[in-house]
């Protein structure tokens, strides 16, 4: 069979997802943000729901989120997007509302309006991307960086005596009342992008049925920061990040019941 | 035995590169281009061995710049 008799339309069975742009991203070669992108604009027009989604882009390496996905946006202070999307959600609960952070937004800055806010159960969605690293800055320590990893500012590696633990807040959310799905995916391998579509989805649905607060954890790569090629980094992120945040759902309230 | 025919078209503008595709495909039918670059001077991905691909998707789901589009004929 001749290459231009497959290169049909009818025969095509994967293409960009319509919602997201052509703008060229600002992401460097092989960052997850562009795979989590896709999946988001992929799930929401499954759903059909691009007339009534609203994401919050936080500051960080997703911070021109709004220019990439046709929705609508809102650029929230950097740390505060869940304090805006509680308010987005609440003046307009017909609208779908989601956040889209990095580890330094959510889990540093942020932590107080990101714990609050599912423990006071928003029906909102939280997307947070954890590359172990203040991505945009130039490859900061952050709290979720591992011990011994190396950044710019701990270039011998994190110590405990000088520089704490690292913070995994996903399985603290867990615990709190408010949340009703919360999940540890990644987007390594094409399987592992498969079920983090499916858990994006599943976060999505749960929103809008009112059920709470649906926090999706993507363990992703910083190839750029963490000074290496991406399918090496993604090699790294399986020998060492899922030691420390290992994949899985951590809450889901709808297997509950059924038990 | 149905045969399967597969075949990606990669967006070479948009490609920036990253090898993620040429890591995830099972019968190795990626690779990026050694010389050519497109215009950001990326050496864009392309077809090495066309004729082995199945169309499994698997390159254009890991793609973070969603550059591949992918296309499959079953032949019965």
């Amino acid at each position: 069979m001749e290459l231009k008799d497959i290169i049909q339309p009818q025969n095509r069975v994967y293409k960009k997802p319509a919602l997201l742009n052509g703008n060229h991203m600002h992401y460097c070669p092989g960052c997850s943000h562009g795979v989590v992108h896709k999946l988001v604009a992929e799930v929401i027009e499954d759903m059909g729901a691009a007339e009534y989604t609203i994401g919050v882009s936080p500051v960080g390496c997703a911070v021109f989120a709004y220019n990439y996905i046709d929705i609508d946006w809102v650029e929230a202070a950097h740390g505060r997007a869940t304090a805006m999307a509680t308010a987005i959600k609440r003046l307009s609960p017909d609208k779908m509302v989601f956040t889209y952070q990095g580890d330094g937004d959510f889990a540093a800055i942020g932590t107080c309006e990101s714990i609050h806010s599912c423990n006071r159960g928003e029906n909102i969605v939280i997307i947070f991307i954890n590359n172990a690293i203040y991505g945009m800055t130039g490859g900061q320590m952050a709290p979720t960086t591992l011990l011994g990893q190396k950044t710019s500012t701990c270039p011998y590696g994190r110590r405990v005596d000088l520089n704490g633990y690292p913070l995994s807040i996903t399985p603290l959310l867990a615990q709190l009342d408010g949340t009703c799905y919360v999940t540890r995916q990644s987007v390594h391998t094409p399987a592992s992008v498969r079920k983090t579509k499916a858990a994006i989805r599943k976060a999505f649905e749960n929103s809008m049925a009112g059920k709470g607060t649906s926090v999706v954890e993507i363990v992703s790569t910083c190839n750029s920061g963490w000074k290496m090629t991406p399918e090496n980094a993604n090699k790294w992120m399986e020998e060492n990040m899922f030691k420390k945040y290992p994949l899985g759902d951590l809450k889901n309230v709808d297997d509950k019941k059924e038990e | 035995m149905a045969k399967i025919n597969g075949a990606v078209v990669v967006d070479t503008e948009r490609c920036k590169g990253c090898n993620l595709c040429v890591v995830a495909c099972p019968l190795n039918v990626l690779d990026l281009q050694k010389k050519k670059v497109n215009n950001r001077g990326y050496h864009f991905a392309y077809m090495v061995e066309a004729e082995k691909c199945i169309g499994c998707q698997s390159c254009a789901l890991v793609c973070p710049d969603a550059c591949i589009e992918v296309y499959r004929v079953v032949e019965k």
